[in-house]
């Protein structure tokens, strides 16, 4: 259950952010994550550890979102991008090669987080959202 | 009314860990040592391997180990017994050893003996071919290990860790003759989903095919300590590098 810990270092990095604020504490309505299938994560099990840590702390209420990235591979035989699939040895179809070149699906990202300030301390200081879909 | 807000973070989840995996790596670099992540599923025999290659290479190279083990001593009574200073990490319910379980042991390291005068750091980490790939600990290289009793399958159902791993030792291939597998098929594998690993055969037991490995980590931490020296440090890739071929 890796993902006790993933959700450990999540919230170091949400605390380091949230001193950002100081003084005020934000109020987190969600925080984004982008997840690539050629990871050790399992979503569901972020979700739950994450709902599970946060609750009675600052960030209690808050949504994880989680992006999941497919792997996409590029061949370098012929340059195509291919999807590697695990019963094709993740080899390429187009040339058989191995997967050499990942270009996408290691991702471990925290992308954004929304929130809230009291309306005395809102200030226009957020820079802008990223556009994510949820799962 | 509150206004909603977002921050653009950017930031990698494990942005923690790898902080302190980066600091660790620093500290093995001012020491002048090699550090390396040995990783397998639970009875794939890094122990073996590592009181072997300890036993051959003590004369060459001054050693310590950093031993991950969920509740026992086991593992480290018996890499002490090969005249090896060993410092126990004990994980508890972790599956994987992290960066600052590390950081620990070095602590409780250098309350022993003088980092400086090391050559090479091994790591053993907690028997597991899922977390350990994710954790970054600051080492310089990953070392996975594939028994040929576990089936030729697992770096395909377990690709990840074979991916990350910059070498792959085939263990206990003393035992093939009794085994309905075909030794080709574990490489064919392992280079399917990592065509840059360096992978080995052997058997820490009979001894076949040990000599080479041995000359591997002799040619390795020869050649970081020269890159160390020349200030021209190659760190470990990042957790989320791809592969450059």
């Amino acid at each position: 259950m890796h993902e006790v810990d993933m959700t450990k270092c999540l919230l170091l990095s949400l605390q380091e952010w949230k001193r950002e604020h100081e003084p005020h504490t934000p109020c987190v309505s969600a925080v984004h994550l982008e997840v690539g299938d050629f990871t050790c994560v399992e979503p569901a099990a972020l979700r739950f550890t994450f709902a599970a840590a946060v609750q009675g702390t600052w960030l209690d209420g808050s949504k994880l979102q989680i992006a999941t990235v497919p792997l996409r591979a590029r061949c370098l035989g012929c340059s195509a991008v291919y999807a590697p699939e695990p019963d094709q040895a993740y080899r390429s179809p187009c040339c058989d090669r191995p997967m050499e070149e990942i270009i996408s699906g290691r991702e471990l990202r925290i992308c954004s987080v929304d929130y809230s300030l009291s309306p005395l301390s809102a200030s226009p200081q957020s820079s802008g959202s990223t556009s994510l879909s949820s799962r | 009314m509150h206004m909603p807000l977002s921050d653009t973070l950017g930031l990698n989840l494990m942005a923690a860990n790898q902080h302190q995996a980066d600091h660790n790596r620093e500290r093995f670099d001012a020491w002048q040592l090699l550090c390396l992540n040995v990783m397998s599923s639970p009875g794939a025999g890094k122990t073996s391997l590592l009181e072997a290659t300890i036993t051959a290479l003590a004369p060459q190279l001054a050693m310590a180990v950093l031993e991950g083990d969920m509740t026992t001593q086991l593992d480290a009574e018996r890499l002490e017994a090969v005249g090896v200073p060993v410092v126990p990490i004990t994980t508890g319910r972790a599956c994987h050893l992290d960066a600052a379980m590390v950081s620990g042991g070095l602590r409780q390291l250098q309350a022993r003996l003088s980092p400086a005068d090391l050559d090479l750091l091994w790591v053993e980490n907690v028997g597991n071919l899922v977390c350990p790939a994710e954790f970054e600990v600051g080492e310089h290289l990953k070392v996975a290990l594939l028994s040929v009793t576990e089936g030729d399958d697992k770096p395909l159902k377990y690709p990840v860790m074979f991916r990350e791993a910059d070498c792959v030792l085939i263990t206990k291939v003393d035992l093939l003759p009794y085994l309905p597998v075909e030794v080709e098929r574990f490489e064919e594998h392992i280079h399917a989903v990592n065509p840059a690993a360096t992978v080995f055969q052997l058997s820490a037991s009979s001894g076949v095919g040990l000599q080479a490995w041995y000359q591997w980590l002799l040619d390795t931490s020869r050649e970081h300590t020269q890159a160390l020296t020349g200030q021209t440090i190659t760190a470990g890739r990042s957790a989320h590098e791809p592969v450059a071929v």
